[in-house]
């Protein structure tokens, strides 16, 4: 599905990614860990394809494709989905009207009409619902005036309604508190299947007792220093990243 | 008529235009220049009764004394007032046989703001079948508002027919004297919009000049006179979403409206003149004076959208002279490129209990000027009078400008105002999150506009408030690089 290669990124001639190396196949989910600054939310963003950042070498191909290239836009309509890790406000915004452009959109890239209404309308319900939302909480204006945990709902519930071949969560856990963490992790597995794929990138091994990640990446200072099964979340939580970094000095 | 020195003496003052002016007098456009002779000219081409010609020669002779207002902050080359010719015979464009022949740039806009072939045909001024939707439209619903003794009709043609409305109510809200271009406008006005609603009626439909342009034509010097009897309704449109691109630089209209007791009137423009081009070269000029004055209990409401001229002036205001009266005022702003735009409203409270509401949003991108201006006044006798506003500004790029300026004067200590302004920008971050949900920079601006424009926009009639969301949209096209 996603495939990195010799990835190096920069931002103001600072280089933040210095060679990442990373595949993840569709049914899959990766945890991608690491202390503060580590460039992790800079991978997040660069696959998702942010302006800012300057590939100075490698590539990222999506199913074969080399992406690297493309707008933002065009990733997304490709099916990337990037879960921010501090979502932005929209004020006048609804929710509702920010899925359905989002969605109109997306159809459009593909040569679709747009989703009858009555369609979406059924869709939002369910998936809503999914999130245990309140359908107020879909009238009112994109992430005004939202507490952290609806913040992060309302991220899980557009990737449920866009229903994205790779979905990146940055930190989507942060700010939750453990119902909240709970409804949002329940959301993701049962959006989970066998045609795509999930890259969590967390502080916290919290998060992936509710999402069972099958490889475990940690990323320390740009590079992939350290890959592994699910216990070596385990074992990062135990030993803290000192370990990581005694274990490369 | 009395003849008096100071005629003789102006007579004197303007000899110059003596030779040539009676030959020209029956031809279709009038030599360039403004003096007594044209403005009598004017009155007379239109067949005007005594009375008519007499109150624009007062005006013309208010306006010589005045000097153009340089207060706004907006900056650009005053017209030179003896370079204008001021009557010219509508113009009739070239007859064209089918949109083919229509400038295609000029059709795609028409498709992106949704507007239907029929109306894409009147608008281009291609030759149209005679069943077309809006001419039975149009017969139809003139039929209507006979049955109810709604008058709306050309000005020109109500000086004719119902004078004694006219001259009873013209002048009487925007007076001649009022400011320069109100003045210039009397002595000039060319043509224009007059309705009256009887007594406790409803206007059963919205009101619309697109019904009154077909037979008319926009003029330079436009001239609405709007009166509500007592505890009537109308909901009153004004102006066409699709660009129009009028060769004259300078426009002048007043618009007075009267809504006695116990009425409401509801006044919607859409304005959409041509900007001038992405150097700020040509463009009209738009200086506007729209006023109306409120009875007891009656209710004014202003909504307009502007987003065309290259240089707007216009404050629709409210007086509020009955008790219990109340005066809305909605706008949206944009400007792009080289566009300024200085515009907002005056609420003059003299009732007591009269009640005010103003919400302004300015949208400034490219390199344009976006000021806010606005009065509240409340005064003596006002006891227990409220004002809300609040005042947005959004910014695209770094070279624009929005600025707000607000003149608050309460001189009733019972008064309670409020005011809030924000002024915010679109955001890269925005942007991306956009971007990144599949929504191009185009589209995400248009739906970050829309957004921030949304308390205004409700306020339109539902069909004129889709079109005009789509001009916002086209109108800050290429905003962002």
């Amino acid at each position: 599905m996603l495939h990195i290669q010799n990835l190096h990124a920069s931002i103001d001639d600072k280089e933040i990614l210095k060679g990442i190396d990373l595949n993840v196949k569709a049914g899959e989910v990766h945890a991608i860990m690491g202390p503060n600054g580590a460039g992790k939310s800079t991978m997040a963003n660069i696959i998702a394809g942010k302006e800012e950042y300057e590939i100075t070498q490698g590539n990222i191909t999506l199913e074969g494709e080399d992406i690297s290239e493309l707008a933002p836009e065009e990733r997304a309509h490709k099916g990337v989905f990037l879960s921010f890790q501090y979502p932005v406000e929209i004020p006048g915004v609804t929710v509702t009207n920010f899925i359905k452009t989002a969605i109109n959109e997306t159809r459009k890239a593909k040569g679709l009409e747009d989703m009858p209404a009555k369609d979406m309308l059924k869709m939002i319900r369910e998936k809503a619902a999914l999130l245990e939302m309140d359908r107020k909480f879909l009238s009112r204006s994109l992430n005004q005036g939202f507490s952290g945990g609806e913040k992060k709902r309302n991220e899980i519930f557009q990737m449920a309604m866009l229903e994205p071949k790779l979905a990146i969560l940055d930190e989507t856990d942060s700010g939750l508190d453990i119902d909240a963490l709970r409804i949002v992790a329940n959301g993701v597995n049962k959006l989970k299947s066998k045609n795509n794929a999930v890259i969590v990138i967390t502080h916290y091994q919290r998060l992936l007792d509710y999402i069972k990640p099958d490889f475990v990446h940690v990323l320390y200072d740009g590079k992939i220093v350290k890959s592994g099964d699910a216990s070596l979340a385990l074992e990062l939580e135990e030993k803290g990243y000192d370990w990581i970094k005694k274990e490369l000095a | 008529m009395k003849y008096t020195e100071d005629d003789l003496e102006k007579e004197l003052e303007n000899q110059e235009y003596k030779y040539g002016f009676y030959t020209d007098i029956e031809s279709e456009t009038f030599a360039k220049g403004l003096n007594e002779d044209v403005v009598r000219a004017i009155s007379k081409k239109k067949n005007e009764p005594e009375w008519m010609t007499e109150w624009r020669l007062e005006a013309f002779r208010v306006w010589k004394t005045m000097e153009e207002p340089d207060w706004a902050n907006v900056h650009y080359a005053k017209p030179k007032f003896q370079d204008i010719a001021y009557y010219s015979a509508p113009k009739k464009k070239p007859k064209l046989n089918s949109l083919d022949e229509v400038d295609p740039e000029l059709l795609d806009t028409f498709k992106r703001l949704g507007i239907s072939l029929d109306e894409q045909k009147r608008l281009a001024n291609v030759a149209v079948d005679i069943v077309m939707d809006s001419v039975s439209v149009a017969t139809t619903f003139k039929k209507t508002l006979g049955e109810k003794g709604i008058i709306f009709m050309p000005i020109s043609e109500a000086i004719q027919e119902h004078p004694e409305l006219v001259k009873k109510y013209l002048g009487t809200v925007v007076p001649i004297k009022d400011n320069f271009y109100a003045a210039l406008n009397s002595a000039v006005f060319s043509d224009g919009s007059f309705c009256y609603i009887p007594k406790g009626v409803k206007c059963p439909m919205e009101l619309s000049t697109y019904f009154r342009i077909n037979e008319g034509g926009t003029g330079q010097f436009e001239r609405t006179l709007l009166v509500a009897d007592k505890g009537s309704y109308v909901s009153y449109l004004e102006g066409c979403t699709a660009p129009e691109r009028d060769e004259n630089q300078l426009h002048a209209a007043v618009v007075e409206i009267i809504v006695m007791d116990d009425a409401e009137v509801k006044y919607s423009t859409v304005q959409n003149w041509y900007p001038g081009n992405k150097e700020g070269k040509g463009g009209v000029y738009n200086f506007v004076t729209k006023r109306a004055i409120c009875e007891t209990n009656a209710k004014v409401s202003w909504t307009q959208v502007e987003t065309g001229s290259a240089v707007t002036w216009k404050y629709p205001s409210c007086i509020l002279k009955g008790n219990y009266s109340v005066g809305e005022f909605y706008s949206i702003a944009v400007t792009n490129n080289h566009q300024q735009a200085d515009t907002g409203t005056k609420m003059i409270h003299l009732g007591k209990n009269t009640k005010s509401t103003i919400i302004s949003k300015g949208i400034s991108a490219g390199k344009s000027q976006n000021s806010y201006r606005g009065l509240v006044q409340i005064n003596k006798r006002a006891t227990n009078s409220r004002n809300f506003s609040q005042c947005d500004s959004l910014l695209m790029g770094n070279e624009c400008g929005a600025h707000t300026f607000p003149y608050i004067e309460a001189k009733n200590t019972s008064a309670h105002i409020e005011h809030e302004a924000t002024t915010s920008k679109i955001g890269e971050d925005q942007l991306f999150y956009c971007n990144q949900r599949g929504i191009d920079t185009e589209k995400a601006i248009a739906l970050i506009v829309n957004g921030f424009s949304k308390e205004v926009l409700n306020k339109l009639p539902m069909e004129f408030a889709v079109e005009a969301q789509k001009l916002l949209e086209i109108s800050l096209e290429g905003s962002v690089g």
